[in-house]
């Protein structure tokens, strides 16, 4: 069953790339700032998937049936990223604002076109 | 155990700490008065200068390696520690990162005194300066990735300072996308290596790599995402509004952030690859001497068409960091060949000490488009003229500031142009032509803006403009005088502090021993 195992590293990808995708080729500032936070996800699901190891069980020290844990490392990555994630996106979505009251619009081609 | 000895040891920490703490007060101070608040965030910057001072005296003279261990102290399982490695490198930058802080705090002082807000902007400015200090410092990736985040977090909310302006936010917009798109790269390296060595020290991953398919891959996303925050072309495009747009002190921090991420780009070269990047299928080496070249290109044919005053600071700037990639990247592409050794070791001292001189040069150029900003509130080339007659110094300044950029010999440009062009001219000749054509189209372009800013009549809209303030004259001249220092002793400083931190970045051996002492 080495396929089901690949199913999150497949979402990975598959997230990243739409997250690029809109990232690049949409110009609504709003959507680019929804393609990061999808290429966001998927680099946290990533790090969520790296915290498994085979036969080892979830790092629960309170209800552990016994036998070997995985490092709760990457949990404590996702865990700061996932902050992080909400201090950018916060910045970005005031930066919008900002944005669409000088301009009146939130078209980057549009805004990149216009004079001070 | 005296108090210099404490404060060495524990100066890794105290370094990135200092501004840290300072940040979060400064809001409090400013609760009192205005002015103690701007003294308080002086007396931090001064003390953060003090402490890396401290620090690099002691690695530069006795050339060691320290190790800050926040954590577990000893290595029974699991390991849960984050270790700080601070080696001549790190000081080096370190060094560049606090001179460009305190001299734009400095410059703040008077530049920014008509601004509401101005706890925040000071907040924002030590968080910066943290960040900074802590990529250069720091010995972990995923620590690494923290404070690069707070350090486009915070440039970021700097570059859109000026919210009044639309082009400043818009500016503050694309270098937020551009960061945040690179950090996620990055920590998704972090994360292929990380599911492979099972490690997130730079020492302990540096000593297990392999150069598999996934390492190569992670290798490909470091160095693109953070040459993409050091503004190398093509990833450039933001650089030129974020400098442009944003206020000149925070202009000056900027070029420091903007080298802590090339800074992160040798790192992850020298250091966490450096056991495998000298193979020779590898050819990474060759690959940045090119991306420097078109950098160069680039930056200088873009700057030609700039009609905006610190627009065009900001293209020459793209093309200075292209030297910087150029040097280190003929010294890494030579470094596996012995009979090239001395050609290659030329090159990276070059390329290291650009990386400094680049700092002050570029910097000083954009703190004097800020004076000029700030008397005249005009950008514009057209429209600018005559200023001479009424800004003695600040002309001083510039004259000093272009000589310096275009590598003119008694400045110290010339010193670390002159290894670049010296040992790229045995790679190939064609290099060094290149790199010697644009410094002097460099120096066309900068003289021209010295006409149209300086000379020519007098103009009737600029009559009663008088000198820029003190605090920032001071600050240009503290700029000015590290420029001549540098210039006219360039052997000390290459022997003292360029050529520690080339053999620090070549000595991964080292790095990796400080950390695990029998290797694994």
């Amino acid at each position: 069953m080495i396929a089901l195992y690949n199913i999150p590293f497949l979402a990975v990808i598959g997230l990243v790339l739409v997250g690029l995708y809109a990232v690049l080729f949409r110009r609504n500032i709003i959507k680019i700032i929804i393609g990061i936070t999808i290429i966001e996800s998927g680099v946290n699901l990533f790090l969520i998937t790296l915290g498994y190891r085979e036969g080892s069980i979830a790092p629960i020290y309170t209800s552990s049936p016994g036998g070997l844990m995985a490092m709760p490392v990457p949990q404590a990555l996702t865990l700061t990223s996932i902050v992080i994630g909400v201090a950018v996106l916060a910045l970005m979505l005031s930066l919008a604002i900002h944005l669409f009251r000088h301009y009146g619009t939130l078209d980057a081609r549009e805004i990149g076109g216009k004079e001070e | 155990m005296n108090t210099i000895d404490f404060l060495l040891m524990h100066a890794p920490a105290l370094i990135v700490a200092t501004p840290l703490l300072g940040a979060f007060l400064t809001p409090l101070f400013g609760k009192v008065h205005a002015r103690l608040r701007s003294g308080f965030v002086l007396l931090i910057v001064l003390l953060t200068c003090l402490l890396v001072g401290l620090l690099s005296y002691d690695i530069f003279i006795t050339g060691g390696i320290h190790t800050y261990v926040f954590g577990a102290q000893d290595l029974t399982l699991p390991v849960v520690r984050i270790l700080f490695e601070v080696d001549a490198m790190s000081m080096f930058m370190a060094l560049i990162s606090v001179i460009l802080a305190l001299v734009a705090v400095i410059y703040s002082w008077a530049y920014m005194k008509d601004n509401t807000g101005l706890d925040k902007f000071y907040t924002l400015v030590l968080l910066m300066t943290t960040g900074m200090l802590g990529m250069e410092l720091t010995g972990d990736m995923f620590n690494f990735f923290v404070f690069l985040e707070i350090t486009s977090i915070a440039s970021c909310a700097l570059i859109a300072f000026w919210t009044n302006k639309g082009k400043s936010v818009e500016a503050g917009f694309k270098y937020i996308v551009i960061s945040t798109i690179g950090a996620l790269f990055v920590l998704f390296a972090i994360a292929l290596l990380y599911g492979q060595y099972n490690a997130l020290n730079i020492a302990v991953l540096a000593n297990a790599i392999q150069f598999t398919f996934v390492d190569r891959i992670a290798l490909v996303l470091l160095v693109a995402a953070l040459a993409m925050k050091a503004g190398i072309v093509p990833m450039h495009m933001w650089l030129p509004d974020a400098y442009g747009r944003s206020p000149a002190p925070v202009t000056i921090i900027l070029v420091g952030a903007t080298q802590a991420s090339l800074y992160g780009v040798f790192r992850v070269c020298f250091t966490l690859y450096g056991d495998v990047i000298t193979l020779p299928q590898v050819s990474i080496g060759w690959i940045m001497v090119l991306l420097g070249l078109i950098t160069i290109l680039v930056g200088v044919i873009m700057a030609l068409l700039q009609s905006d005053f610190r627009r065009l600071i900001a293209f020459g700037a793209v093309a200075e960091i292209g030297y910087m990639f150029l040097g280190v990247g003929a010294g890494l592409a030579v470094l596996g060949a012995p009979e090239m050794t001395s050609v290659g070791l030329t090159a990276m001292k070059g390329g290291i000490f650009h990386i400094m001189n680049d700092a002050l040069d570029v910097g000083l150029l954009f703190l004097v488009a800020g004076a000029v900003y700030y008397t005249t509130r005009e950008n514009s080339l057209d429209r600018l003229g005559g200023l001479a007659r009424n800004m003695k110094y600040t002309t001083v300044f510039f004259i000093i500031g272009l000589l310096a950029i275009s590598g003119i010999p008694p400045m110290n440009g010339f010193a670390s142009k002159l290894l670049i062009y010296e040992s790229t001219y045995q790679l190939n000749p064609v290099i060094a032509v290149i790199a010697v054509l644009s410094s002097i189209m460099l120096l066309a372009i900068f003289v021209k803006i010295f006409y149209s800013v300086f000379l020519g009549p007098a103009l009737p809209q600029f009559h009663t403009v008088k000198e820029s303030p003190r605090s920032m004259l001071l600050a240009m001249g503290i700029i000015t005088m590290i420029i001549l220092f540098f210039g006219l002793f360039p052997d000390f400083v290459l022997t003292t502090i360029v050529e520690p931190a080339v053999n620090a970045l070549l000595g991964y051996q080292e790095y990796i021993a400080q950390v695990l002492p029998g290797g694994l």
